[in-house]
């Protein structure tokens, strides 16, 4: 069943549709990330699943619940954990947690939470005194202090070390092994590439891909990149012509190809047809780093051009 | 009403040093270096016999509130606004407003204990009599404390940050203060002025402390006055007021 269900979603400011028709759906026990450049409109979709936005046009709901007009019975179910927000100053993490759990029927015992989240040595320290880190990791806390159904953290691991991101992912994952669902909204791809079971990247207010993280990885274009310095220069005709090749980059005499498996095998023939000696030769996967660049990069190239013909009319009126 | 919210906002007001002096102790601290002028203990037939002293007692109880409600209270709540703290509450069962009712109960709460020091501290020090008519003096003083929260509620929703809302806090606290007779008593203004000043939120309320202090019933007029302010200053804060 799925818990989170957004369809056709739509939200403007100011006559700009920041989300655009974003549609996607969130299963029970599934951690779904959501991956986007800055200004993508990752942030007010999840805001508009948590009740904060009422969107324009669209369906958003929530264990079957609308977030909006029902937002007392999806706040008890849903713990959300905002991107940018602040505590009472002088409140103290003991008592940030306490308060807290008072808001909700049957919450969490706050002690073993902040033990996890290494809050501990902290609880008696006033939120204006703790450090970025600090005040992350009690927002995380305080997303999972009601013991919710669902969680929606928007860009959980800013700020925090590798230490304790790496703590922070465990503890997602054993959330998520009690059957939470987890909305995450990130920008970390390694962060994705390890929790995620699928993934929408927003571009633009839309949903240009959404799929496991493998799955992303394998439908950009340049699944496979091979990079080598040749011993001899080789033809660019020929380079250009290898099949299934996504992109072709030569820097200071080394090349780097992407391509898929049938790319790095015509490689090879190449250079053995041609004697051409492959000096480090590394041929990796691609990462999800490289699968979203691709998979937002279009556009961008896409708007570069109009902008450029727009500008180019502009100066000939 | 949430208690725990509630609770957690009088804890931390305890933790407002600034707060707690100048809206608990000033207005006595006031009351008490006026008290010990000399000339001010003397019976003067220009304020119908009363002294100084007696006059400016309700002065330093609705001082209290003027403060709390106008310079500390909106800067709170903006404070609350500007740094997510209402939005991240609204993502919980409990809604912002449980914040915004707290607040208000905590100044509220604040500036009738101030005033009921003041009003100790008249009596105990300078042997000021206690009000004749307890009864309408505690329906004026809670009718003025209601109209000092909304109009601070009213500064805080114009105010989109904290600066904004100190400095229109600041705009509204001295002729609030002038209203209420701190420079000059409503007693001693001139008739007109006193007639003006007596539609002024806490220019009735200081009229109407003066009536029941002297054992008359406050006036329905003041009292009306205070009545009026406080709907139409709820109407513009609900109006206007955003949680982010």
């Amino acid at each position: 069943m799925s818990v989170i269900e957004v369809s056709e979603l739509r939200k403007s400011y100011g006559g700009r549709a920041v989300v655009d028709g974003v549609s996607f759906a969130v299963e029970e026990g599934e951690i779904f990330g959501v991956l986007g450049p800055n200004g993508a409109g990752k942030t007010t979709t999840v805001e508009c699943v948590e009740g904060l936005r009422v969107p324009d046009a669209g369906r958003v709901r929530v264990t079957g619940l609308d977030p909006v007009a029902d937002h007392a019975r999806v706040a008890r179910v849903l713990g959300a954990q905002l991107q940018e927000s602040e505590l009472q100053p002088k409140l103290t993490v003991r008592e940030a947690l306490e308060l807290y759990s008072t808001f909700y029927d049957r919450p969490l015992d706050w002690r073993p939470l902040a033990e996890r989240l290494g809050l501990t040595q902290k609880l008696t320290t006033r939120f204006g005194k703790l450090s970025g880190g600090q005040k992350q990791r009690l927002f995380i806390a305080l997303a999972l202090v009601g013991n919710p159904r669902i969680v929606v953290l928007d860009e959980l691991t800013t700020g925090l070390d590798p230490r304790a991101r790496r703590d922070t992912w465990e503890l997602i994952e054993d959330v998520r092994a009690n059957g939470v669902a987890v909305l995450l909204v990130t920008h970390f791809m390694e962060e994705a590439q390890r929790l995620c079971d699928r993934i929408a990247v927003i571009d633009k207010g839309r949903v240009a891909a959404l799929d496991t993280p493998a799955g992303l990885i394998r439908r950009s274009a340049g699944g496979t990149v091979i990079s080598f310095t040749p011993s001899a220069p080789l033809d660019a005709h020929e380079l250009n012509t290898l099949p299934a090749l996504a992109s072709v980059e030569d820097r200071a005499g080394r090349l780097t190809l992407s391509g898929t498996d049938e790319t790095v095998n015509a490689v090879i023939t190449l250079l053995a047809r041609r004697h051409v000696t492959a000096h480090q030769l590394r041929v990796v996967d691609a990462t999800l780093d490289d699968a979203f660049l691709d998979l937002t990069k279009t556009d961008t190239v896409t708007d570069t051009k109009t902008d450029t013909i727009t500008d180019t009319q502009e100066a000939t009126a | 009403m949430n208690t725990a919210v509630l609770r957690t906002e009088v804890r931390l007001f305890r933790r407002e040093p600034g707060a707690l002096f100048w809206i608990l102790l000033f207005p006595t601290l006031l009351l008490v270096i006026l008290g010990s002028i000399p000339s001010f203990r003397h019976h003067d037939p220009d304020l119908g016999g009363l002294r100084t002293i007696d006059v400016y007692v309700p002065v330093a109880v609705l001082l209290g509130l003027i403060v709390g409600g106008l310079q500390s209270m909106p800067q709170t709540l903006t404070g609350y606004r500007e740094r997510g703290i209402l939005r991240r509450m609204s993502t919980t069962p409990v809604r912002p407003t449980a914040l915004l009712v707290a607040q208000m109960t905590v100044y509220g709460g604040a500036a009738l204990a101030s005033g009921l020091l003041a009003l100790a501290v008249g009596r105990v020090g300078f042997a000021v009599r206690l009000p004749e008519q307890p009864a309408g003096y505690l329906l004026a003083l809670v009718l003025a404390v209601l109209a000092a929260l909304a109009l601070g509620a009213v500064v805080s929703a114009l105010s989109r940050t904290t600066k904004m809302a100190g400095a229109i806090g600041s705009a509204v606290f001295f002729p609030a203060m002038f209203c209420a007779g701190v420079w000059a008593p409503v007693q001693t203004m001139p008739h007109l002025l006193a007639r003006i000043v007596g539609y002024t939120p806490f220019g009735a309320a200081a009229e109407a402390l003066n009536r029941a202090a002297a054992g008359h019933w406050p006036g329905w007029t003041h009292l009306g006055v205070l009545v009026i302010w406080t709907l139409l200053l709820t109407a513009a804060a609900s109006r206007w007021f955003r949680w982010e």
